[in-house]
C-alpha cells in the first residue's frame, strides 16, 4: 500500500515540476522543451512499476518495467536475430523494393495525363484499405521465410509511395512550368532541374508513411506464419506461453526500430528539403 | 541604339486573334493586333486586367498559340524563336527555385542550354553585378527580400543574352519605393545592353517612365486602342516624372485608357 | 466524365492483369487435376513439370487455360470465382448463418466502430486539453508524435490474451485495440486542427474581450472540422485494421480476420479472397460514410 501512495506522490510531484517547467522563463528552450516529456515519459515508468508491485499484478497481466528491462538485458541474442528477421530482412527489403517501384511507376504514370487521372483515385481508394489482410495469400505464395513479409510489405508501401510522389510530381506552378517552356528544356531537364525537387517533399512524405506501414506489415505477416524466429513470431508465441515480459521486450524491439527508422528517413529529408518552408529555420 | 530599324523588325504582329474556348462561349482575349516592334525598343503594354497584354506577351514567347493572324519574332515563328532561346521571360513572382541558391538559379538556364561550367560562372558573375547583387550568389532565394528576388530573377533571364528581354508586371508585386528604385536600374540595363523590351504593366507612370513606345490595350475584345510614341529624351532621372511632357503623355495614356473602357460601363 | 473513363480504364486494365495472372500461378495445379482426370498433359511426369516454367507450361498446355480460371482451390482465385463467392456468402446465405460474410462482417464492424467512438472521443478531449494546457502540450504531445511511428499494432495479440485472462472476452478486447489505433491519429490530428487558426484571428477574438470557452467554441472547433474529418477517415481505417489483427491471435470463430486464418489453414484462397474484399468493401463504406459527412458538414459551415 505505501509503494501505491508512493507512486501517487511520485506522479504528482512529476507533474508539478513539469508545471513548474512548462510555466516557466525557460520554457521555449530546446533543453526544456527535451525535459519535459523526458520526464512525464520516466513518471509514468517509474509509476508503473510502483503500481505493479504495490498492487502485486500478477505477471500474466503486466510486468513491471523492471521485469521487461532484465528480460530484455537476458534476450539480447533472441532479440537482435528477430530483428534482423523481422526488421532488417522483412521490413527493409520491402521497403526498399515498394518504394522504388512506386517512384518508378509515378514516373511512368506522370508522363500521361490519362494514366494519372485513372491510377490516382484507385490508388487513393487502395491506399485506404486494410492491405495487410494480403498476408495470409503472400504467406501461401512466397512461402514462411522472410520473403513473404517482404511481400506484404511491398503491396503495403506501394500505393501510399504512388500517390505521395504522383502528387509531388504535379507541385509545380504553372509559372514555374511556363519558365521551362521559355527555355525550351526538354522532358527530362525539366523533370531532373525542377519536377523532382520540387517533388521532394512529397515523396518523403510517402517515404516517412511507409517506414511505419512497413514494420506493421512485417510484424502482422508473421502472425499468419513463420520460422521460429521474428518479432511477430515471438510475440504470438510469448502471448500463447503468457511469457508478457517477453512480449514486452519485443514491443520495445519494434519501438525503438520504428522510431529509429523514422528518424533516420527525417533526417534524411531534413538535408534535401532543407529549403523547404517546413525545414527552413 | 535606340530606335534605329535597319533590317527587320523584331517582333511584328499582323492582324493576330487568339480566341479561347470557355464553357460560356468563346472569350476573344486578342483581336485584330497589329504591332511592330524594332530592335532596341522598349516598349509598354498597359490597359485594364482581360485586355490582353499578358496574352500578347505569351503568345510572343510561344507560351500562348494564336488561332488567327501572323505573328513573327526576329523573322520567326514564335516558337522556332523560343527554340533559339531567343529571348528571355521574367514572370510576375520571381519564381526562383527553393532548392537554389542565387547563382544557382541563375546558372538554370545555362545548363539547360548546355553552357561550358566556366561560361556559366562567368556569366553569373556578371549579371549578378548588372542587377548590383554581387556577394549574394550563395544566398538561398528565401534569405533575400522580394526586390532582392526580382533582380535576380532578371538576371536570370539576361543570362543567356537573348536579345529580347520579356517582362510581364515584373514588379507588380513590390512596394512603390522598391518599385522605383528597380524601375531606375531597369533603364540603366537597357542603356547598357541594348535589349529589346516588352514589358507588361497597369501602371501608368511606370509605363511612360520606361518605354519608347507605350501600347495602350483594351478588353472585350482585347485589342490596341493607341500607340504612343514617347518624347522623352532617353536620359531620364526620376524627377523627370514632375515634368510637363512625362505628365502629357501619362495623360494621353489615361485617355486612351478611358477610350478603351468607355463603351464598357 | 473523362476522369470516370480513365479510372473504369484502369480498373478494367487491372481485371485483365488479374485474369491473366490466373493462368501461370494455377497452371501446375490444373495440369495436375487434368493428368488425375486421365487428360495428356506435357510433359507427362509430374517431376519434370514442378521443375519447368509456368510460362512454358501454359505455352505446352493451351488446352488447360481456361480451367485455370476454374479450379477449387486455386493458388490466385479468378476475379469471377471472388465475386461469385462474395455474393454466395452475403445475399445468398441467411444473415445470421455462419456461412455468411454479412455476419462475419457485423462482427468486425461492431468492434470496429465501438472502438472508433472511444478513441475519437478519448483523442478529441485529449487535443483539447494540449491546446490549452501547456503542460499537456509538452509533456504528452511529444509521445503521441512519436508514437505514430511505431507499430503500436504489435500490442493487439497481448491486449486480447491479457484481458481474456481477467474474464474480458468477446467484442471489448478488439474494440480496445480498435479504439488505441484510432486514438493517436486523432489527437495528432485534433492538435493541429485546433491550433489551425491564425494570430489574425486570434488577436480579433481577444479585441472583442473573448473568453477562452468563447474562443474554442466559436474560432478553434469549427476551425479544426477539416483536419478532425482527415484524422478520423485515417483513423477508422486504422481502427478496422486494429479489429481484423485482434481476431487472429485467439483463433476466434467469428469476424472478417478470423475468416482470413481459417481460409489460411485449410487453404480455402477464395475464402481469403473473398473475406480480404468484404474487408476492403466495409474499409471503402466507412471512408465513403466519413467523406460524406465531411461535405455535409463542411458545406454548412461553408468551409467547402
Amino acid at each position: 500500500m505505501i509503494l501505491v501512495v508512493f507512486a501517487l506522490v511520485l506522479w504528482a510531484l512529476g507533474w508539478w515540476l513539469n508545471a513548474r517547467l512548462a510555466a516557466g522563463p525557460q520554457a521555449d528552450t530546446r533543453a526544456v522543451q527535451l525535459l519535459v516529456p523526458v520526464i512525464f515519459g520516466l513518471t509514468i515508468v517509474a509509476v508503473w512499476e510502483l503500481l505493479v508491485r504495490g498492487l502485486n499484478v500478477p505477471l500474466v497481466i503486466l510486468p513491471a518495467p523492471s521485469v521487461i528491462a532484465a528480460r530484455f538485458a537476458d534476450s539480447l541474442t533472441t532479440l537482435w536475430a528477430d530483428f534482423v528477421q523481422t526488421i532488417l530482412k522483412g521490413a527493409l527489403s520491402g521497403y526498399v523494393i515498394g518504394c522504388s517501384a512506386a517512384f518508378l511507376t509515378a514516373i511512368a504514370v506522370d508522363r500521361s495525363e490519362f494514366l494519372r487521372m485513372g491510377l490516382l483515385p484507385v490508388g487513393n481508394f487502395v491506399a485506404a484499405l486494410p492491405i495487410v489482410g494480403t498476408a495470409p495469400i503472400l504467406v501461401m505464395w512466397f512461402g514462411f521465410d522472410w520473403q513473404s513479409k517482404s511481400a506484404v510489405v511491398v503491396v503495403m508501401v506501394f500505393f501510399p509511395m504512388l500517390v505521395n510522389t504522383v502528387a509531388g510530381l504535379r507541385e509545380t506552378t504553372a509559372m514555374q512550368r511556363d519558365l521551362m517552356e521559355t527555355y525550351a528544356a526538354t522532358y527530362w531537364q525539366s523533370f531532373f532541374k525542377l519536377r523532382l525537387p520540387a517533388a521532394m517533399p512529397f515523396i518523403f512524405n510517402g517515404l516517412k508513411i511507409s517506414t511505419t506501414l512497413a514494420l506493421i506489415g512485417a510484424i502482422v505477416a508473421e502472425f499468419f506464419g513463420s520460422p521460429i524466429v521474428g518479432v511477430g513470431f515471438r510475440i504470438s508465441t510469448s502471448v500463447g506461453q503468457l511469457a508478457l515480459d517477453m512480449v514486452w521486450a519485443e514491443i520495445v524491439v519494434a519501438a525503438l526500430a520504428g522510431t529509429l527508422f523514422y528518424g533516420a528517413v527525417a533526417a534524411i529529408e531534413r538535408a534535401v528539403t532543407f529549403w523547404h518552408p517546413s525545414q527552413r529555420k | 541604339m535606340t530606335n534605329e530599324s535597319n533590317s527587320q523588325p523584331v517582333i511584328e504582329a499582323r492582324q493576330l486573334d487568339l480566341t479561347f474556348e470557355t464553357n460560356d462561349g468563346p472569350v476573344h482575349a486578342l483581336k485584330d493586333v497589329d504591332l511592330t516592334v524594332e530592335k532596341g525598343d522598349f516598349v509598354s503594354f498597359i490597359g485594364p486586367s482581360g485586355c490582353g497584354k499578358t496574352t500578347f506577351l505569351r503568345c510572343i514567347a510561344a507560351l500562348e498559340a494564336p488561332t488567327g493572324g501572323t505573328l513573327s519574332v526576329n523573322g520567326m515563328t514564335p516558337d522556332e524563336a523560343r527554340r533559339q532561346r531567343a529571348y528571355g521571360y521574367v514572370f510576375q513572382a520571381a519564381g526562383l527555385y527553393p532548392w537554389r541558391t542565387i547563382a544557382k538559379n541563375i546558372k538554370l538556364p545555362l545548363e539547360i542550354m548546355g553552357y561550358s561550367r566556366e561560361k556559366q560562372q562567368e556569366r553569373v558573375k556578371s549579371v549578378l553585378e548588372l542587377v548590383d547583387l554581387e556577394g549574394f550568389g550563395e544566398k538561398f532565394p528565401w534569405q533575400l527580400s522580394g526586390g532582392m528576388q526580382q533582380r535576380a530573377s532578371i538576371a536570370r533571364a539576361l543570362a543567356f543574352d537573348a536579345d529580347i528581354l520579356l517582362m510581364d508586371e515584373p514588379f507588380g508585386a513590390l512596394d512603390e519605393i522598391v518599385r522605383d528604385h528597380l524601375n531606375e536600374q531597369l533603364l540603366a540595363l537597357w542603356a547598357r545592353t541594348g535589349k529589346t523590351i516588352g514589358f507588361v504593366t497597369h501602371s501608368i507612370p511606370e509605363a511612360v517612365y520606361l518605354s519608347t513606345r507605350i501600347v495602350v490595350m483594351s478588353p472585350r475584345p482585347g485589342r490596341i486602342t493607341d500607340v504612343i510614341e514617347s518624347p522623352l529624351p532617353s536620359e531620364r532621372p526620376l524627377d523627370i516624372r514632375d515634368s510637363p511632357e512625362f505628365i502629357e503623355v501619362a495623360h494621353r495614356v489615361r485617355e486612351g485608357l478611358r477610350a478603351g473602357h468607355s463603351y464598357d460601363e | 466524365m473523362k476522369s470516370v473513363l480513365a479510372v473504369l480504364t484502369v480498373v478494367a486494365a487491372l481485371v485483365a492483369l488479374w485474369y491473366a495472372a490466373c493462368v501461370p500461378m494455377n497452371i501446375k495445379g490444373v495440369l495436375t487435376e487434368a493428368e488425375r482426370a486421365g487428360a495428356e498433359v506435357e510433359p507427362a511426369s509430374p517431376r519434370e513439370r514442378r521443375e519447368a516454367s509456368a510460362f512454358g507450361l501454359v505455352a505446352k498446355n493451351g488446352f488447360a487455360i481456361p480451367a485455370t480460371w476454374a479450379q477449387e482451390r486455386p493458388r490466385l482465385p479468378a476475379p469471377h470465382q471472388v465475386v461469385i463467392e462474395l455474393w454466395d456468402t452475403t445475399v445468398a446465405q441467411n444473415i445470421t448463418s455462419k456461412r455468411s460474410l454479412v455476419y462475419h462482417g457485423w462482427v468486425t464492424l461492431s468492434a470496429t466502430l465501438m472502438g472508433f467512438v472511444i478513441g475519437t472521443g478519448l483523442g478529441i478531449l485529449l487535443a483539447v486539453g494540449i491546446v490549452h494546457s501547456r503542460v499537456m502540450d509538452m509533456s504528452v504531445m511529444p509521445w503521441a508524435i512519436v508514437s505514430q511511428t511505431i507499430p503500436i499494432i504489435a500490442l493487439a495479440p497481448m491486449i486480447i490474451v491479457v484481458l481474456y485472462s481477467i474474464g474480458i472476452q468477446g467484442i471489448i478486447p478488439k474494440a480496445v485495440i480498435s479504439a488505441y489505433l484510432s486514438f493517436f491519429p486523432v489527437v495528432v490530428g485534433m492538435v493541429k486542427g485546433l491550433r489551425s487558426p491564425d494570430a489574425m484571428q486570434l488577436d480579433l477574438l481577444r479585441t472583442y474581450n473573448a473568453s477562452q470557452s468563447q474562443g474554442f467554441w466559436k474560432l478553434r472547433l469549427p476551425a479544426s472540422m477539416p483536419y478532425l474529418f482527415a484524422s478520423l477517415k485515417i483513423g477508422i481505417a486504422a481502427s478496422l485494421v486494429g479489429a481484423i489483427v485482434g481476431e487472429l491471435p485467439t483463433g476466434a470463430v467469428a469476424g472478417l480476420g478470423a475468416r482470413l486464418l481459417a481460409g489460411s489453414y485449410y487453404g480455402q484462397t477464395v475464402q481469403i479472397w473473398s473475406a480480404l474484399f468484404a474487408a476492403a468493401i466495409l474499409a471503402a463504406s466507412l471512408v465513403a460514410l466519413l467523406g460524406l459527412m465531411e461535405r455535409k458538414v463542411l458545406k454548412r459551415m461553408g468551409m467547402a
